[in-house]
């Protein structure tokens, strides 16, 4: 079993983030970067919850492999659906080129 | 283990194997609920991608300082579950009752928190379909983000009510001594629901608060 204090730390870590998070969404990082450090932050938040609140750390390879199938579909479902509306227009892209 | 909750169900082997098994369905709930708040999600994504302008300046009608104050309260509401299950284990009833009730209250102060700004974005006519008034640029698109934000932390909110009656349910179990040591699971299934829905929030937060500030 985990002990409290472990349990502290990462409330803290976690309260440190949140307040890091939003003390950098008001710089601005330019193009794309203000949502990728927010959600940098945000997908280490989750690992730490994920890890230490939610014990995966701790748990069985059959439950890693449960919680992994999730996140793999999920980015099944994000990569394809991504690359449909990111490639749109490309074609035009291409003529533009080969013309 | 006089309690009928405490002994192994015919079909398993052990106690290991039954905690487990409880351990895998509960995780497979999870996954079907990450791929649902994922669709969300990603139709937030390609709409955002799509109208980027439009969603950057709808989101500046957020207060950032309440929603801080909510990830705040959420996350300490994940540590008092936290909390809850290890005394659970523990067999400490009345830290058990203690930090559920604790989770409860930050959550009902959550939820509070959240309908008063429900509240705000009504009488600043900024809800799609019913009260809509928007003065910024591009309304049309600015509807598209506030129908994702309603929608999405509307579903957060009642993933919480629904966490917060079955934090009710545990704690008069709790409080009739059905947990300890040896059988706590229903406990720890609760705990990791709750924390999932903490990790709904942690993606919410940015993405409806943050994104737009610093322009």
């Amino acid at each position: 079993m985990i002990s409290p204090r472990i349990y502290f730390t990462v409330f803290f870590a976690l309260l440190a983030l949140t307040a890091l998070t939003t003390g950098v969404a008001f710089v601005d990082l330019g193009g794309v970067g203000n949502v990728v450090v927010a959600l940098t932050i945000a997908v280490v938040k989750t690992v730490l919850v994920l890890l230490y609140f939610m014990h995966l750390r701790y748990s069985s390879r059959l439950t890693l492999i449960f919680a992994g199938a999730g996140i793999f579909w999920l980015g099944i479902l994000v990569a394809l659906t991504l690359s449909d509306y990111i490639s749109r227009g490309w074609i035009g892209m291409f003529e533009a080129v080969l013309n | 283990m006089a309690d009928s909750h405490g002994v192994v169900a015919h079909h398993f082997d052990n106690f290991a194997q039954q905690h487990e098994a409880s351990q895998l369905g509960m995780w497979a709930f999870l996954v079907t609920e990450i791929m649902f708040f994922g669709g969300a999600f990603l139709g937030y994504t390609v709409y955002r991608d799509a109208y980027t302008e439009a969603f950057s300046h709808a989101s500046n009608h957020m207060d950032v300082v309440l929603g801080t104050v909510n990830t705040a309260v959420l996350i300490g509401s994940s540590l008092t579950v936290a909390l809850a299950v290890h005394a659970a284990h523990d067999s400490k009833q009345k830290a058990l009752l203690i930090y559920l009730f604790m989770t409860m209250a930050l959550g009902m102060i959550f939820l509070g928190i959240k309908f008063f700004e429900y509240y705000h974005h009504y009488e600043a006519e900024l809800v799609p379909g019913w009260r809509f008034d928007y003065q910024g640029a591009d309304p049309r698109h600015a509807a598209i983000f506030f129908s994702f934000y309603f929608t999405m932390t509307g579903l957060h909110a009642v993933h919480m009510i629904i966490g917060i009656g079955m934090f009710l349910v545990l704690a008069f179990n709790s409080w009739r001594g059905r947990y300890s040591g040896v059988y706590y699971t229903p406990v720890e299934l609760g705990g990791l629901y709750w924390h999932f829905v903490d990790i709904v929030w942690i993606f919410l937060f940015p993405l409806f608060y943050l994104l737009g500030r610093h322009s």
